[in-house]
């Protein structure tokens, strides 16, 4: 069964019963290059769906992190705090946020991993 | 939407697979291997960069000195031929038209190199104020294609890969070629290095030689985090229309002591008063990175300016920019504060020559 959702942003969001691991993806890492600061939220922090709740620093720009959903930060990724680099790594596995997700009916909304992999196939220029 | 102009390494480019990004009106490389590699390989060894699409214009004639005088800030009298002046062009209220090079490429005759995406407002400024004066003022830049040469191993490389020797060339010169390539010894990058201008024939077969010999090719990305550490202005973010280059900290090259020129009774009035804003350099405490636009607070959280330019310095790995403030907190060792989205980082006045420039003089 599919729990892995995207947004057009880049976002992913990888859903484990009513929680979610937000991260970016590997197609976003990889054309972010060098990433020297992963702006974070706290826990406890709310999250708006297509609202912006951190940013992703490289060395040439900063990038926004939209939320996919609605929800409430259960935890963040220390790791990322000490090491930003490890995103650009593995981004699959090094999420950014956790998070307690408000309505689960909001992931209905996102895109597969199919649709997501066209929309990347497309993005080249 | 306006289409991108193409420099003649174009093709190169897209070859390479280099990153590309719109600059100045161009579709420009932005970072072939990286912006980190190919900094580090600028400070530590060399690369070199297509900047082709700067803009060129020629300006000749019986008047040329005094022209070139009077719409540009540095003082062309005395410059003999082979030299260049770096100075800016210059609205009445002292604001910047543009920064730009001057080579004195003949007795009566200048080559004023300009930025890219001024090159349209800097052509009509020139062309306007020329009718007055018996010069001809030309815009070639389209008839120019131009590499920058740079870092440690630049002389050795234009001497070994080239077979050009420039050991007669010390900072801020230039020569011609038999064929017409002008070679000077000048660059955005806090190094050693050399700039070629010529024609789209010879510049691509350079750029060629130089690859095939192991130079790394560099985009427009790390031009900027290695102009950025050197504490050089780039227009648009440390310079603009209205801002004076008193403001800019660029003094030095407004020569007062010569005969009227644009905007001169403006900057005399406001070096006599003291500008109100400056620009500074800052480090930043904490990881986020103060990107152009972003807010400047004193210490009790008042806005007292914007940043212009912000990095993660690539070779100092210090967190770093460059900002417009008030005067009256421009002071070195003054405590401020920057916001980044929703968080404000503590940040104290520096030096804005991040990075001591290796310059061969």
């Amino acid at each position: 069964m599919n729990n892995l959702y995207y947004l057009p942003t880049h976002e992913y969001i990888r859903v484990d019963g009513n929680k979610g691991r937000i991260g970016i993806s590997e197609y976003a890492a990889r054309q972010l290059g060098n990433v020297v600061y992963v702006d974070m939220p706290e826990v406890d922090d709310e999250l708006n769906a297509g609202e912006e709740f951190g940013a992703i620093e490289s060395v040439k720009a900063a990038s926004d992190l939209f939320a996919p959903v609605d929800g409430v930060v259960t935890a963040v990724n220390d790791a990322l705090t000490d090491n930003p680099r490890l995103i650009s790594e593995n981004p699959m596995k090094q999420w950014i946020i956790e998070v307690e997700i408000a309505d689960m009916s909001q992931l209905d909304s996102l895109l597969s991993p199919e649709a997501y992999a066209e929309l990347c196939a497309n993005d080249k220029h | 939407m306006e289409t991108l102009k193409k420099t003649p390494l174009h093709g190169r480019h897209i070859e390479a697979g280099a990153k590309m990004s719109p600059f100045g009106g161009f579709d420009m490389p932005i970072e072939y291997e990286g912006i980190v590699a190919e900094h580090e390989a600028v400070r530590s060894r060399a690369g070199v960069f297509d900047v082709s699409h700067m803009g060129e214009v020629l300006v000749s004639g019986p008047e040329a000195v005094r022209f070139v005088n009077y719409i540009f800030t540095n003082d062309v009298q005395t410059m003999p031929v082979g030299k260049i002046l770096y100075g800016m062009m210059l609205h009445p209220d002292g604001g910047t038209i543009d920064d730009l090079l001057v080579y004195r490429t003949a007795e009566q005759e200048f080559l004023l190199v300009i930025n890219a995406a001024n090159i349209d407002k800097d052509v009509a400024w020139i062309m306007s104020h020329a009718q007055a004066f018996n010069v001809h003022a030309v815009n070639c830049s389209d008839r120019w294609a131009e590499i920058a040469l740079q870092g440690p191993d630049a002389e050795t490389i234009m001497m070994t890969v080239l077979g050009i020797d420039v050991s007669d060339l010390s900072f801020y010169t230039f020569k011609f070629l038999a064929d017409g390539t002008i070679v000077s010894r000048t660059g955005y990058t806090g190094e050693d290095g050399f700039e070629l201008y010529g024609t789209d024939a010879r510049i691509d077969a350079m750029w060629q030689t130089l690859l095939a010999a192991g130079v790394a090719p560099c985009g427009l990305g790390c031009r900027d985090t290695l102009r950025f550490e050197a504490g050089l202005p780039l227009y648009g973010d440390e310079l603009a229309d209205d801002i004076t280059p008193i403001e800019a900290g660029l003094g030095i090259f407004v020569k007062l002591d010569k005969p009227d020129f644009i905007g001169k009774d403006a900057i005399a009035r406001q070096k006599a008063e003291g500008p109100t804003r400056k620009i500074i350099g800052l480090e930043i405490e904490g990881p986020a990175i103060a990107r152009h636009g972003y807010e400047v607070l004193d210490a009790d959280g008042n806005l007292v300016g914007t940043v212009t330019t912000g990095y993660r310095s690539i070779s100092l790995g210090r967190n770093l920019a460059m900002a417009l403030v008030e005067a009256s907190v421009a002071a070195p060792g003054t405590e401020l504060q920057v916001r980044v989205r929703r968080k404000v980082f503590p940040a104290r006045v520096i030096k804005k020559r991040f990075y001591t420039p290796n310059y061969k003089k």
